[in-house]
């Protein structure tokens, strides 16, 4: 009983991690003004690009790499669309997501099913590893959990406590504002887009190289867009962000914890999803004070000159 | 001196150059997936040839196209609705599954006992029904709790998906399919006729022709439409008119929902005759009309037009898939890179590109 | 010496000898500006020419005034020493040498900073971290901390007292604008540019900026006042510049000049200073509000407790400055906002909390404050825009579909009637002038013959001629009948138009006058929450709910009602 505890919770953590990448990434491109519904697309572009070259190089550290470049290119297409063209922010996500699903499927359609090679192995924190019960949980994890642990809290001190956080939220909440204070909108808003790519890339990477160690079509199964509504959980504050994330990571394994008591799998299935549009429901009930967190320009494209 | 390139906004944008730049959009799309089909070591040119060639080159890559359409027709015209007012509507996938499901019931249990005119008509009832609560469901998430609904459409896609696999090997798993996922195949009193030699259920297709116009007169000429277009168009000038946007938001996705449930009794009870995986009776429409409704300019008329030109693409990629071995996902990459351009030359539509040399002092 | 502190040195070479450079100093030892003079500036938007050769300077220690009507170039010229937008054909320079001003960073740098008339502020921020933003010397970690040590030393030196940890919205407007010019002082502004600052003051506040302003002077600072009020031009300003449709109009010192002379240059016509209100007899009574107390959007009452009545041929006006509860009070009476006490009558029909759409048939027309957010949809034609409140009606609709015959007559007939110019009833009305989108509303709130129209800042970034026309009309149907609410912060608009005047502060009427008997320096006082001594007097109704009535301000001479300006505190 014990032991199964305690895998429960070592797979938690295993199922967030990715949700807590792509979440800390796209809190961080929603401050800045733009909303990238791509998420989805990026992670599966990420997935796919961190398998195949996993799988052709043997090295999943370069496959690591490649992720990240592949998600942060694939964010640059939005960027571009978003802020340089101005276009419908909603749709241009739509479209990146059709299209990072597209190219993961046709470059990825050589690998399906095949084995992973070469892993990245778990890193166990010497000394920290040997606590009895929380070692094993939390410190003989995979590189890329230390990685989002790591990162959130570096995103959250940056947004808040120093001044590259202050120009990104306000670059978010009144851009004029802070263009007359002579901070170059756009450059801060690519910045941001292009992190949130990189991070969704590293997502999908963990998804295929640690979580599943395979590539199929559909391996990110919704994850993207359970990704958006954590970012709204979360309120747009990093710290948060671990909450939601490791949260839905439990929802996701209870999916086979429950499964040999009977429940139909079907119906499990199911949890992530309503799970999602329980929260936000939820969330709405206190709606006024809560819509006054989100950052106030979010999704309007701005015109310098304009106010 | 230097050079200076900006976008400069214009003010008017005739229907003329709208049109221009529209296929001049879709050209490059089509440019830039023959690159990545070049990439992919497929001749971009083959490639588009045979898409041409199974699609409109013969009477049966013809009549397929039509067929594919249909749902098209239906769901995109829906979409424009939707779209017009800026609720973002993805759930057309769950909406179409729904009035299958809805109108499966109807057939499995009713058809036996009643004759084909009776049965057919209350099918399409039930399955804009089912289409329509499901499409309402988000409409009330958005207007009581703020939820976004680009987010909940979603969601419903995919606890509908589950839905239907729960179904199918479950309680309404077929006695005579022999273990195949598959429901009962429904009575003949359920199907619907083909014009002969095709797969077009022709009677859909004039539903659908008739939802198209209807949708057009009704965004066009009655209260709804403009209490609908100044929703999407300045929310806060409607909040001061008085529209009601709660029914305005739930009245335009039941409609829209209802619609797309149209297309799922279409596809049930036209192709398939029973239900079986999402994937399969949905097949991607509910993603691909949102294209289609783009690329009509939010139009209902024109999403005729547009259906047809997307089911082309469907048809031949099918044919490609086949030929040249691409996977499914292959379809993906063309709408994703089409709507991509699309929306590119919207943006140019409205703006000037002034390259100048600037000289200073 | 040379070199220190010069971040960017650059020379433009021609035919072999040094024809201009431009230099760039950092931040720590930047001199002053002695001397700034734009030359020639010229600026054309599509086919309008916004600037043409216009020749502007002003020297240290200089207030100099920038006259003009609404588009007559005033915020374009600016926004070119701004850098926020780039002169089509001219230069500028600083004691004789040219510069080159390409973003608001450059005029930073160079000293130039910019107070805009609608402020550039983060409303969710604290002070500190708006102050903070784009301050080069700011340290990069815990920002906020720094630049609230150096607030407290500002504001000894200029008498501003601002509170760092504040959030924006929490703040008064002459608050917010403190902050705004601390922000561009911080930043090492010389020359200061405020673009039409009083709009949201109350008249005690304004004086209190003129102090700040003079202090500034006396320190070196230049300081550039864009306004169109004549009264301040004269009061604060040691010279003055005026532009009309893009051209320079005119330049004088302002001891040398007076209000005719001014306004002449700026409109180029005699412009009448009052319009005629003529002395009617009130009719019967159309709007009854009783005790309304309404909430506003972050968990604060914005209404508390406020009655009045509006008649037949009557102009009742709620004075005030923005943000005491004006637009929450609007809201409810014309059914956009929830009241959670009170009750709203409407010729004796309780409409209390009913619903845009039943009020509005009731007979309640509504011009909305930002015409272009709340009352017209830009991407729609005019004509559809003509009935954008009515199309519910009869008229103009039958079961489902639209009359669209009726509603292009009923658009061409407003047209016609009110002035509106437009190419045709087809035009996008985001192609529209502000002056004629206002006149289209007003001419389709006006055209169904309601019983009460609420009428918010009606004239507000208009130019005069469409001010004139939409006050005119505004009498013409008080004349006719007609009773109306009006919400304006201008206060020679309130005198103007209103038989009885109410000033609205935090919530609550601090008092409702008749026009005949109120003076500019009472409403003031009422503006700024205190009670005029001898309150009440020519008053008709008792102050609603004056709570402390600290007692009235010693000496106090509004901008408005005399040139001597005091001290204020």
């Amino acid at each position: 009983m014990g032991s199964m505890i305690i895998s429960t919770l070592i797979r938690t953590l295993l199922a967030g991690t990715p949700l807590l990448l792509g979440t800390l990434g796209e809190i961080v491109t929603e401050r800045s003004g733009v909303l990238n519904l791509g998420v989805e697309g990026m992670m599966a572009i990420g997935a796919m690009t961190a398998f195949t070259v996993t799988m052709t190089t043997g090295s999943p550290w370069l496959g690591l790499l490649a992720a990240v470049a592949a998600g942060t290119l694939a964010a640059g297409i939005h960027a571009f669309v978003s802020i340089t063209l101005k276009a419908n922010q909603v749709v241009s996500g739509l479209a990146l997501t059709m299209l990072g699903l597209g190219v993961s499927g046709l470059f990825g359609r050589p690998f399906i099913g095949r084995p992973l090679p070469s892993k990245l192995s778990t890193l166990s924190i010497p000394g920290l590893a040997d606590i009895p019960v929380a070692g094993r949980i939390l410190f003989s994890q995979d590189p890329l959990f230390y990685l989002a642990v790591i990162l959130g809290i570096l995103l959250w001190f940056l947004l808040t406590r120093t001044r590259w956080g202050i120009e990104i939220r306000s670059v978010g909440e009144n851009p004029a504002a802070a263009e007359v204070q002579g901070i170059n909108v756009a450059r801060i808003r690519y910045l941001c887009v292009l992190l949130g790519g990189a991070l969704a890339g590293m997502a999908g990477a963990h998804l295929s190289l640690v979580y599943s160690k395979s590539w199929t079509e559909g391996l990110t199964g919704g994850r993207g867009w359970i990704v958006i509504a954590l970012t709204i959980f979360a309120l747009w504050n990093p710290l948060r962000a671990f909450l939601g994330a490791f949260l839905f990571g439990c929802i996701f394994v209870l999916q086979y914890l429950l499964q040999p008591i009977g429940v139909p799998p079907n119906l499990l299935a199911m949890m992530p999803y309503l799970a999602t549009l329980a929260v936000l429901l939820g969330g709405g009930l206190r709606k006024d004070h809560r819509r006054l967190l989100a950052p106030a320009k979010l999704g309007e494209a701005y015109t310098k000159g304009e106010s | 001196m230097r050079i200076s390139i900006r976008l400069q906004p214009r003010h008017e944008a005739s229907a003329g150059r709208q049109i221009v730049v529209l296929l001049l959009s879709l050209l490059v799309g089509f440019v830039a997936v023959g690159v990545v089909f070049a990439v992919k070591g497929v001749n971009p040119l083959y490639a588009l040839w045979k898409i041409l060639a199974g699609s409109f080159g013969s009477l049966y890559g013809i009549s397929e196209t039509i067929t594919k359409a249909i749902p098209l027709i239906l769901i995109g015209s829906g979409l424009t609705l939707a779209f017009r007012a800026k609720f973002w509507n993805i759930g057309a996938e769950s909406q179409l599954l729904m009035g299958a499901i809805f109108a499966t019931w109807i057939g499995l249990n009713l058809g036996p006992r009643l004759p084909g005119w009776m049965v057919i008509p209350l099918m399409f009832l039930v399955g804009f029904l089912g289409g329509a609560i499901w499409g309402a469901l988000p409409a009330l998430f958005k207007v009581r709790f703020g939820v976004n609904e680009v987010i909940s459409t979603l969601m419903l896609n995919y606890v509908a998906a589950e839905f239907l696999n729960l179904l199918i090997v479950g309680p309404w798993k077929g006695i005579t399919q022999q273990g195949f996922p598959y429901t009962d195949d429904l009575p003949p009193s359920a199907t619907l006729s083909v014009i002969p030699g095709t797969r077009i259920h022709y009677l859909t297709l004039l539903i659908a022709l008739a939802c198209a116009v209807i949708l057009f007169f009704l965004v066009h000429s009655t209260k709804f439409g403009y209490e609908l277009r100044v929703v999407g168009e300045n929310p806060e000038a409607a909040r001061y008119a008085g529209i009601d946007f709660f029914r305005t938001t739930v009245t335009l996705m039941v409609i829209s929902g209802g619609v797309a449930g149209l297309a799922g009794v279409g596809e049930t009870a036209g192709i398939h005759h029973h239900l079986t995986y999402p994937g399969v009776i949905s097949a991607g429409y509910g993603f691909t009309a949102i294209i289609v409704a783009w690329l009509a300019k939010l139009n209902p008329l024109a999403s005729i037009v547009s259906a047809l030109f997307f089911a082309g693409i469907l048809v031949g990629g099918d044919a490609i898939q086949i030929s040249l071995g691409l996977p499914a996902a292959t379809v993906h990459v063309f709408n994703g890179v089409l709507l991509f351009f699309l929306i590119m030359g919207d943006a140019f539509v409205n703006k000037r590109l002034v390259v100048s040399l600037v000289r200073r002092g | 010496m040379p070199g220190a502190g010069i971040q960017r040195f650059s020379a433009t070479i021609r035919h072999g000898i040094v024809t201009s450079t431009v230099v760039r100093y950092s931040q720590s030892i930047m001199p002053k500006i002695d001397l700034l003079e734009m030359i020639d500036i010229s600026k054309s938007f599509h086919r309008t020419r916004a600037n043409q050769r216009v020749n502007l300077r002003i020297g240290s220690g200089e207030i100099l005034g920038l006259l003009g009507e609404n588009g007559a170039g005033k915020t374009t010229l600016m926004n070119i020493l701004y850098g926020l937008i780039a002169p089509d054909s001219g230069e500028i320079r600083i004691n004789g040498q040219a510069v080159r001003i390409e973003s608001p960073r450059d005029a930073i740098e160079l000293g130039i900073g910019m107070v805009h008339q609608h402020f550039m502020l983060i409303e969710n921020h604290t002070v500190a971290e708006n102050i903070a933003l784009g301050l080069s010397d700011a340290p990069f970690l815990s920002p906020s901390r720094h630049v609230a040590r150096r607030l407290v030393e500002f504001g000894e030196r200029f008498g501003l007292k601002i509170n760092p940890q504040e959030r924006i919205w929490q703040l008064s407007a002459g608050e917010q604008q403190r902050v705004e010019i601390v922000k561009a002082l911080v930043k090492g502004a010389d020359l200061l540019i405020l673009d039409e600052p009083t709009s949201v003051l109350t008249p005690q506040e304004t004086e209190q900026l003129f102090v700040i302003l003079r202090r500034m002077s006396e320190e070196g600072h230049s300081v550039i006042f864009i306004s169109h009020k004549l009264e301040e031009i004269l009061s604060i300003c040691h010279r003055v510049l005026v532009l009309r449709k893009g051209e320079v109009a005119g330049k004088a010192e302002t001891k040398d000049v007076d209000k005719r002379e001014l306004a002449r240059m700026m409109v180029g016509r005699e412009i009448i200073f009052r319009i005629e209100r003529p002395e009617l007899e009130r009719g019967e009574l159309v709007l009854d509000v009783r005790e309304l107390v309404v909430p506003g959007d972050r968990q604060r009452m914005a209404v508390r407790g406020v009655g009045f009545q509006v008649f037949r041929n009557e102009i009742f006006g709620i004075a005030g400055v923005s943000g005491n509860g004006q637009r929450e009070l609007v809201e409810a009476v014309t059914g956009l906002r929830k009241a959670s006490q009170g009750a709203v009558l409407l010729g004796g029909q309780n409409i209390t909390n009913a619903n845009a759409r039943v009020v509005a048939s009731r007979g309640i027309s509504h011009v909305p404050e930002e015409r272009i957010r709340f009352g017209v949809v830009p991407n729609l034609f005019v004509y559809e825009n003509a009935v954008l409140k009515q199309h519910r009606q009869r008229l103009f609709s039958r079961v489902l579909f639209l009359n669209f015959g009726s509603i292009r007559k009923y658009a061409s007939t407003i047209i016609e009637r009110f002035n509106v110019s437009v190419p045709t009833i087809d035009t996008p009305v985001k192609n529209l002038s502000g002056g004629n989108i206002q006149k289209l509303i007003l001419g389709r709130e006006i055209s169904g013959q309601p019983a009460l129209l609420v009428a918010a800042h009606p004239t507000y970034g208009l130019d005069v001629g469409a001010t004139e026309y939409i006050r005119q009309q505004l009498l013409e149907k008080r004349g006719e009948g007609l009773a109306v609410l009006l919400v304006s912060e201008d206060l020679e608009e309130i005198f103007e138009l209103c038989d009885r005047i109410a000033v609205m502060y935090e919530g609550r009427f601090m008092g409702i006058v008749s026009t005949a008997q109120a003076t500019m320096e009472n409403i003031g006082l009422m503006m700024a929450g205190s009670m005029p001594e001898g309150a009440g007097a020519g008053a008709d109704s008792k102050p609603e709910g004056a709570g402390a009535g600290a007692g009235a301000v010693p000496g106090g001479a509004g901008p408005l009602t005399s040139g001597a300006a005091g001290d204020q505190e």
